[in-house]
């Protein structure tokens, strides 16, 4: 049977970077479809009527929703080769848990740094810089955060890093002199074909921040 | 031949229904475990130690290693504990539980915590929106006797969040966020889940559980004069 792939998406969502990861990591062909946000194509707002939000990975004409869902999903049809998932389960649950710290803290945190001002700005830059420690203590020695084999938790954080111009920029940070190992370990994850495809130019990051920022008068 | 027995131990709190959703999951695979009731105003060492992130409970410590995050949790134990499976095989239908799970706790939880939480139209706008969620996991029931069809599954044990604890603090709100004329389906199954041995055996007790509730929302009040 034809495997028909579409992905849903928005070309600057960390998001979406994870589901792209996870499809390149397994080799599986895919048309990717860019959304614009303030005018969802009628696809996105039925495949995903709860949330309308991207992404939306759609096999077969059925719809998953949630990118750590997607990658969890993708990891179980594909599962003959790359595995995404540790395969113990005290180990599975270990990069669950990091990739939900992820998905609570990250996001809010480093949206304050680069779309906020004064001293919700400067609150935001301490529990940001403080969350990138916690996960730089985990991360340990070790090449991935699986270990030595690139893994969920790896795909959970990676597409912030293309952010980090960015951050720097707004949030007048110096990430590597703060966390100098998490900033090697994505350097090492961007040598890998599937990242480096799946996260955009960090300069097009910053003209989409500073445009964001126009649009939200924080110039 | 008996192995080494296996230590279970939940680090737990009678009230909480992301404890009891753990409970719940061990009960239903016959998994014996320790519970160590918790003080959240006042963490224990092992509490911090186990969780040192979100210092938060539930923890599940098995064999002494330690696993947070009662959805997470829930996961391993399906994936170690074989028996009577809580998620589906189906990767397409896993992916639907999870969704629903994170719905009802991301969604659902979040909203519905505004109802208690505030007064006047704030109060009222948080109901709307709860109904609203709800509206969702009410068409879902429609022709199935559980959320995970014609058992009880993962989406069920989270939402025994809505069923126990959501419904429950509606006598002591003085508001019907669940009305039975809205939800008919919602209280079908509320009713399905309460003919199941293991969820009676492991959701609190009412009347200790609404004599709870009332105290935390007398507090909740007197934080807010």
């Amino acid at each position: 049977m034809a495997n028909e792939v579409i992905l849903l998406d928005f070309w600057p969502s960390m998001f979406g970077m994870r589901t792209r990861i996870a499809l390149r990591e397994k080799g599986i062909e895919f048309e990717y479809r860019d959304e614009d946000l303030w005018n969802k194509s009628p696809l996105l707002l039925e495949t995903n009527p709860v949330h309308k939000k991207i992404p939306v990975l759609i096999h077969n004409g059925k719809p998953v929703c949630e990118s750590t869902i997607q990658v969890q999903y993708i990891d179980e049809v594909w599962s003959d080769k790359n595995r995404i998932l540790p395969s113990d389960p005290y180990q599975r649950a270990q990069a669950r848990f990091w990739v939900d710290f992820i998905d609570k803290k990250m996001y809010d945190a480093q949206r304050k740094v680069w779309g906020t001002k004064g001293e919700e700005q400067e609150t935001g830059k301490k529990e940001f810089i403080e969350l990138l420690k916690t996960l730089e203590s985990e991360l340990g020695e070790n090449t991935y955060f699986g270990g030595d084999d690139f893994g969920y938790v790896d795909i959970g954080l990676i597409g912030f890093y293309s952010w980090f111009h960015a951050y720097e920029k707004y949030g007048n940070l110096n990430i590597e002199s703060e966390c100098p190992k998490l900033i090697a370990w994505a350097k090492t994850c961007m040598q890998r074909e599937s990242v480096a495809k799946s996260l955009p130019d960090s300069e097009k990051v910053i003209e989409f921040v500073t445009e964001i920022r126009k649009k939200f008068m924080l110039e | 031949m008996a192995e080494r027995s296996e230590e279970v131990k939940l680090l737990g709190m009678w009230a909480s229904p992301f404890s009891r959703r753990v409970e719940i999951a061990l009960t239903l695979k016959g998994v014996p475990y320790e519970f160590s009731e918790q003080d959240i105003t006042n963490k224990s060492p092992l509490l911090l130690q186990s969780n040192p992130v979100h210092k938060m409970i539930p923890v599940l410590l098995h064999n002494g290693k330690p696993i947070s995050e009662s959805l997470v949790i829930l996961e391993y134990i399906d994936d170690t504990w074989q028996n009577n499976p809580i998620l589906p095989q189906d990767p397409y239908d896993r992916a639907t539980a999870r969704f629903w799970a994170r719905f009802v706790d991301e969604q659902v939880y979040v909203t519905a915590m505004k109802v208690v939480g505030k007064v006047g139209e704030e109060k009222d706008a948080a109901v709307e929106a709860t109904r609203d969620l709800l509206k969702l996991l009410e068409k879902e029931l429609v022709g199935k006797d559980f959320l995970g069809g014609e058992s009880l599954g993962f989406v069920d044990i989270v939402a025994t969040l809505v069923a126990f604890w959501l419904m429950r603090t509606e006598e002591v709100v003085g508001v019907k966020v669940v009305p039975v004329e809205m939800f008919p389906e919602i209280h079908r199954w509320v009713k399905n889940l309460l003919d199941v041995d293991v969820i009676k055996k492991c959701i609190p007790p009412e009347d200790e559980h609404l004599d709870y509730i009332r105290a935390r929302m007398e507090s909740l009040k007197l934080k807010s004069v």
